[in-house]
């Protein structure tokens, strides 16, 4: 039996306080009236520093309407009252987007580490289903991450809900009703996207994943003391139908809880996308749990093969999460369809930085690195390579947030790195908590020995 | 070198040649060839042979591949014959390289395998017409033979591949 070390569980309670402290701290300072905004941007304007420049280029490269409406006043605007009518508008605007801001920020970490969990949940269910042989000495350490699924999934539906009824639509345009009111394609699309159906649809995926953990971490406990495989069968069924149920629910999941942020744009390979991520930074975080565990003298079975086994799959996800990527983006970018670019044209001016830079850290960095088959035996190497991808992934759900929520207004600081302290505590704390409630070794797996001998 | 003399020790199932493998390299006699009729996995390590770099070969050829897919794209799209790609007529390489990725992801891939494989071909020695080097036609189907040098110790060698469970042992004058 593992016991939580005292040492990590003041590590994992440390990085909670300091970032509720942070969190705290973001939406404290947010909250700027107008006239300070005013100040803020005249003052930048006037040193003439990268923000200033970022927030007139803005003024240019705003959604169509806002843009003919920019030009309208350059050019036959030269009446003071137009002027002055523009600048409240982009002053508003800017406010707004900073009022946002730490809605985004506690949104995307808590995302991020919830679809970590949920990610190990779909590849446990994958071990089951498919039998796997040289995978059940990792079972324990992935039911130990999927128990944080639950907890993620209710935060993620919190913020999410919390953001429309109290946080004055700091994520979804569609939950305003004074948004929806002026605009017809998200009237059309209100049957859908409203927030009680939102609420309810999130519950009854939430409830689905859930009832799966909980019965098939039941049968594997149970199967531990049993005289045959009947838990193990049961098991197998279980898994086979939750994955059907989860390849519906994780797609709908992501067009509700991330693609709607742009209620205007939709990608029909959306879902995919979103899981090839989530399984990258699942398999990532098992592999990164397993070496530390296994530093602790605790697994002693698993060899390294077992980690070469989790590094090609590093690997293979991340070509596999490039190759999703890359095809909704060359699509789009191929048709140059106005409603469909514009989700890109954005990113590339005013996120050029994460959204490239995400791509080096998660295809061209995983890519070389991993290629090798001798390092991925090695684990402080597969550790390294792993904080890269799980920093590349942060940054693709920051890229898919962001830009929708606060614009060019964004910034990684205190509300940002925050929130990740924040959800990285929670997430350790009831991780590290779940794999004490039971031994490390599945011992009656009726695989057990296979994977005991595994070598590639 | 006088190893014009070879034994030849037939076995019928994989772990026993396994385990006679281990044993006789452990007698310090060299292994020249094994003939098995499916890969046996471990074999390559009991033998002691060196690690594969077809894995090196493959990734150079993948380069190779990339280098091509740029060039020829580069060539055909931009300067030969420049095409409008996507409504976009901007005539640039750098512009237009998200239409070209496909292409040279293909060619990468299409470079690195078929080199690979013939170069994995040449390695073990085979070419086409080549007069097939098997020196029994059961190998092909259920036996494992095992070839070793004889250098005037051919008493020795069959007492000690009799003990590690060789069906036959046959010693074979190869020169003439």
């Amino acid at each position: 039996m593992y016991t939580f070390s005292s040492k990590l569980k003041s590590v994992a309670i440390g990085l909670m306080i300091l970032g509720t402290i942070g969190v705290a701290y973001g939406f404290m300072t947010s909250h700027k009236d107008f006239s300070e905004v005013e100040t803020m941007l005249a003052s930048e304007s006037h040193h003439g520093d990268g923000h200033g420049e970022a927030a007139s280029h803005h003024e240019t490269s705003q959604d169509d309407a806002h843009a003919a409406e920019d030009t309208h006043a350059v050019t036959g605007g030269h009446d003071g009252h137009a002027e002055v009518d523009e600048h409240t508008k982009h002053v508003n605007h800017v406010m707004h987007a900073m009022h946002k801001r730490p809605w985004a920020a506690l949104y995307v970490a808590a995302f991020f580490f919830f679809m970590i969990a949920l990610g190990v949940l779909a590849f446990y269910a994958v071990q089951y289903a498919a039998q796997a042989g040289w995978s059940p000495l990792l079972l324990r350490v992935m039911e130990g991450i999927t128990a944080y699924m639950l907890p993620g999934a209710l935060i993620v539906l919190g913020i999410a809900i919390a953001s429309g009824v109290i946080g004055h639509y700091g994520l979804f345009v569609w939950m305003d009703p004074d948004v929806v009111a002026h605009d017809k394609l998200i009237q059309g699309k209100a049957g859908w996207l409203n927030i009680t159906w939102f609420g309810v649809r999130g519950l009854i995926f939430i409830a689905g994943w859930y009832l799966y953990r909980h019965f098939s971490r039941k049968f594997s406990i149970a199967q531990d003391n049993a005289d045959d495989n009947k838990n193990f069968k049961k098991n197998f069924r279980i898994s086979a139908a939750f994955l059907v149920f989860f390849l519906y629910t994780e797609s709908m999941m992501s067009w509700d809880w991330i693609m709607s942020v742009d209620p205007h744009w939709f990608s029909t390979l959306f879902g995919w996308y979103v899981l090839a991520g989530m399984m990258v930074c699942g398999i990532t975080v098992i592999a990164m749990i397993t070496i530390y565990l296994k530093s602790k003298d605790l697994l002693p079975k698993v060899n390294d093969s077992h980690i070469h086994d989790l590094a090609k799959f590093m690997f293979g996800f991340s070509i596999f999460w490039t190759y999703l990527w890359f095809s909704q983006f060359m699509l789009i970018w191929y048709s140059n369809i106005p409603e469909e670019v514009t989700y890109f044209v954005t990113r590339f001016q005013d996120y050029q930085l994460p959204f490239l830079g995400m791509v080096a850290m998660n295809f061209v960095f995983p890519l070389l690195v991993l290629m090798n088959s001798d390092y991925k035996r090695i684990p402080w190497f597969v550790i390294m390579a792993g904080i890269v991808i799980l920093c590349g992934h942060y940054i693709d759900i920051f890229n898919m947030i962001m830009p929708a929520t606060v614009g060019d207004q964004w910034y990684i600081g205190i509300p940002e790195i925050s929130s990740i302290l924040l959800f990285a505590g929670l997430f350790i704390f009831i991780v590290f908590t779940a794999l004490t409630k039971a031994p490390l070794e599945p011992k009656r797996n009726p695989f057990i020995k296979e994977s005991e001998h595994f070598h590639y | 070198m006088e190893a014009s003399k070879v034994i030849h020790a037939i076995y019928t199932d994989d772990d026993v040649l396994m385990a006679a493998v281990k044993k006789v390299k452990s007698a310090h006699h060299h292994i020249e060839e094994i003939y098995t009729p499916f890969p046996v996995h471990g074999l390559d390590k009991a033998m002691g042979l060196a690690p594969t770099r077809i894995a090196i070969a493959s990734f150079m050829y993948g380069c190779v591949g990339l280098t091509v897919a740029i060039v020829m794209m580069n060539f055909i799209m931009i300067q030969d014959w420049p095409q409008n790609i996507g409504g976009k007529p901007s005539f640039s390489y750098i512009e237009n390289m998200p239409a070209f990725v496909p292409i040279m992801f293909e060619l990468t891939v299409f470079f690195a395998a078929h080199l690979m494989v013939i170069t994995f071909y040449l390695r073990s020695r085979m070419w086409p017409f080549k007069k097939a080097e098997n020196p029994d036609p059961r190998t092909t189907d259920d036996h494992f033979l095992m070839e070793i040098a004889v250098h005037g110790n051919e008493t020795e060698l069959s007492d000690l591949l009799k003990e590690t469970g060789a069906v036959e042992i046959n010693l074979i004058d190869k020169a003439h």
